[in-house]
């Protein structure tokens, strides 16, 4: 006898056609997975009622295990048992130079695809295989407890995650054989969760920090509507990060002078148990066996505090930022969620209410609530819902923009922009004569092409010459509600044009993904400043080619010797600093040559005028 | 013409209508498909049809259209775990055979 689960009004399966799905949470620490039975989101756990699947994997030569059996072998086998994969999720070798600082491993690069992978006993492991087998024991996971195949599974990611990360999240589920209906951001799911059990509207801000990854949304919640206002955060900041912190304060109260990986691992494994144990209690004892050394020591809540608190403030100026992001003020949010097992640690709520002002929600188990509103979510997508009220609405993690002249980047569409969204703009040529451009698709918050990631590229080709400046280029760029891209080129006086299509996937090998906001604020003065002088410099040459064109149609003929060297000089000079002069150099280069040409100016504009009514009647001329 | 929940069935519904916040009670019913001839229908109930029978049982609300009654009569509905999966079950003296997965049965 099969088990059957209540369903909504109208809304029963046949038989062996019952639309099972669950939600995912693939987090840095640790997975869930839930789903949605008769009419109830739970955790689903396994034969020994864990619901916490730990994100680790371990690659024994004879052996492959996953989760809490990986676990226990962390600090004897550093080499060979991965964890805090999702770090490396879509990042390529360059990356991975930088982050490879905090992990063990060795890393090998697979020479086809440039994927990084790690070495271990079993084989060289890419991030999304490592993933993928998390992912299978999760399914499994969820297969037995519904009693059924899975129709399709909601995967959640980070606000902060980029195409390649999200492509490498669906290529780890494409792995595990599993459907994607959608991966959705962890705050939107957390606020699924929270949205849908109690009903309320407002403002909300999810403060979700996590074991590797800080986000924070803010989102409106209207009649069970949400709309994700604005997202920022930190890639690459976690309570793993507590646990560093704690760890290196060990290793220089305990005098350890070579720490090697086993040892490593022993004191993070350590470190990460203290910092449970003071979330209860004032103190704790702390003991490190490392051979034949012994170590004993203490620490208090308060000693914890201090070492952890500069990590607490880097959480709050994107909390600053995201309300002027989605142009709100502190007293315009209701509502604060905290989301991620790292919300337990009290200084975290402490600090977090006393920004926002007010007492953060924490009802649901924050480290349960991401993994409920994906399998809410997942139990709508499968179709089990009468009413498919719920919209949610996303945003672009980041900005889209178009490459125009002098390396620089050109917003067309701004993060945060909720998707799907249309937005053209119009362009022209730089040269007399030109009829065909390029069109390159950036990624990010950058000034300059160079920071920006290079998503597309591609020609506008055979539009008829015209002078710089009369071509009318419109340039627009589509993303549609699955987040795929596309971008169109038309040059509008001829109506020819030019269209591609940019896959997600496009850069899943690229080593550029960065954590790109992050950079964008601490380069913000340096990239305006290099931004104006790239200005300068466009204008500069746009200035030296009119001059020669000028001068070459009818300097001889209108200018005197002198006047004809005086602005040659002037042009000669410019041309000469383009490359090496600052801003206000070239600026008054420029100006100067403006100066000095002015009488030619009007010589020329004469001329012209001149030329046009020569042997014309009066009545002749038309005047608009 | 009687229906039973057993005391942990009554339980789980009671508990799953109060989680999803509105409802009335459990419809039971059957329908014309799969693959030996008729399967289970188990619904929450929102509004009550004019050939609904209502029964009680174990303070829990239950719905069947008349059609349905006449193959569920004496059926006892019971929640039970087997390895991870748990759910609802029927015993129904009306089953003359089932198919091998238990979903469908012919009277």
């Amino acid at each position: 006898m099969s088990l059957l689960q209540i369903a909504e009004p109208g809304q029963s399966a046949a038989p062996h056609q019952h639309k099972l799905s669950a939600g995912i949470d693939l987090g840095t620490t640790n997975s869930l997975v839930a789903s949605v039975r008769s009419g109830k989101a739970q955790i689903l756990t396994d034969a020994q009622g864990h619901g916490l699947l730990p994100s680790i994997v371990h690659y024994g030569s004879e052996l492959k295990l996953v989760g809490a059996q990986a676990q226990v072998l962390e600090a004897s086998d550093p080499f060979n048992t991965l964890s805090s994969i999702k770090r490396l999720m879509g990042r390529g070798v360059e990356d991975i130079k930088q982050l490879g600082d905090n992990m063990p491993y060795q890393f090998v690069e697979d020479s086809d695809s440039k994927v990084p992978r790690i070495k271990t006993s079993a084989g060289n492991f890419s991030a999304v295989e490592v993933s993928a087998d998390i992912l299978k024991v999760l399914a499994n996971r969820a297969k037995e407890s519904l009693g059924g195949e899975l129709s399709g599974v909601v995967i959640t990611v980070p606000a902060y995650f980029d195409d390649a990360q999200r492509q490498a999240t669906r290529d780890a589920a494409r792995l595990a054989d599993l459907n994607v209906f959608r991966l959705l951001n962890e705050p939107t799911a957390a606020a699924v969760a929270y949205g849908l059990d109690q009903k309320k509207d407002g403002v909300i801000a999810v403060y979700d920090f996590g074991g590797g990854t800080f986000d924070i949304s803010i989102l409106r919640l209207n009649k069970g509507v949400f709309e994700v206002l604005a997202t920022g955060g930190d890639s690459a900041l976690g309570g793993d990060d507590m646990d560093h912190a704690i760890g290196e304060w060990i290793i220089s109260e305990a005098g350890f002078d070579n720490v090697d990986a086993f040892l490593s691992r022993k004191i993070i494994i350590a470190s990460r148990q203290v910092k449970e144990n003071l979330t209860n209690k004032e103190s704790t004892d702390i003991l490190i066996e490392n051979g034949d050394y012994r170590w004993q020591g203490q620490l208090s809540r308060h000693e914890l505090e201090a070492l952890i608190r500069p990590l607490i403030k880097k959480t709050i100026s994107p909390c600053r930022r995201v309300l002027r992001d989605a142009e709100l003020d502190k007293s315009d949010i209701t509502e604060v969620v905290m989301v991620g097992g790292s919300t337990r640690v009290p200084l975290v709520s402490k600090m977090v209410g006393d920004f926002f002002d007010r007492q953060p929600m924490s009802d649901l188990d924050p480290d349960q609530v991401v993994a409920i509103g994906a399998a809410i979510q997942a139990d709508i997508l499968a179709g089990n819902k009468a009413d498919d009220s719920m919209l949610l609405l996303d945003v672009l993690p980041l900005s889209l923009s178009i490459e125009t002249m002098g390396g620089l980047s050109e917003k067309i569409i701004s993060r945060n922009t909720a998707i799907p969204v249309a937005r053209a703009q119009e362009f022209t040529t730089f040269k007399d004569g030109q009829t065909s451009m390029a069109v390159h698709v950036l990624q990010g918050e950058r000034e300059l092409v160079a920071d920006c990631r290079s998503l597309a590229r591609f020609d506008l080709r055979g539009f008829p010459p015209m002078v710089a400046g009369a071509a009318r280029i419109r340039v627009t760029y589509q993303v549609d509600a699955d987040g795929l891209m596309s971008v169109n080129a038309e040059e509008t006086t001829s109506g020819v044009k030019a269209e591609i299509v940019v896959k997600p996937s496009y850069g899943l090998t690229d080593s550029e993904i960065e954590t790109m906001l992050r950079a964008s604020m601490e380069n913000a003065k340096t990239d305006v400043v290099a931004r104006m002088l790239k200005e300068q410099q466009v204008e500069a040459h746009r200035v030296v080619e009119a001059i020669d064109a000028a001068l070459a149609a009818d300097g001889e003929t209108i200018l005197s010797s002198d006047e004809f060297n005086d602005i040659k000089q002037a042009r000669d000079r410019l041309e000469r600093e383009i490359e090496t002069a600052d801003t206000e150099t070239l600026k008054r280069l420029i100006k100067s040559i403006e100066k000095s040409s002015e009488t030619y100016v009007a010589r020329r504009m004469n001329a012209s005028v001149k030329q046009a009514l020569k042997g014309k009647q009066i009545d002749e001329v038309e005047i608009n | 013409m009687t229906i039973q929940l057993t005391d942990i069935a009554a339980n789980r519904v009671e508990s799953f209508l109060a989680n999803r916040g509105k409802g009335i009670g459990l419809r039971l019913g059957v329908k014309t498909t799969g693959c030996s001839g008729m399967a289970y229908v188990i619904e929450f109930v929102d509004e009550v049809q004019s050939d609904d029978e209502v029964f009680e049982s174990k303070g829990v609300k239950v719905v069947i259209d008349q059609k349905s009654l006449l193959f569920l009569d004496g059926t006892e509905v019971d929640f039970g775990k087997e390895g991870l999966n748990e759910g609802f079950k029927f015993s129904n003296p009306n089953a003359k055979d089932e198919c091998g997965c238990g979903e469908s049965f012919t009277v």
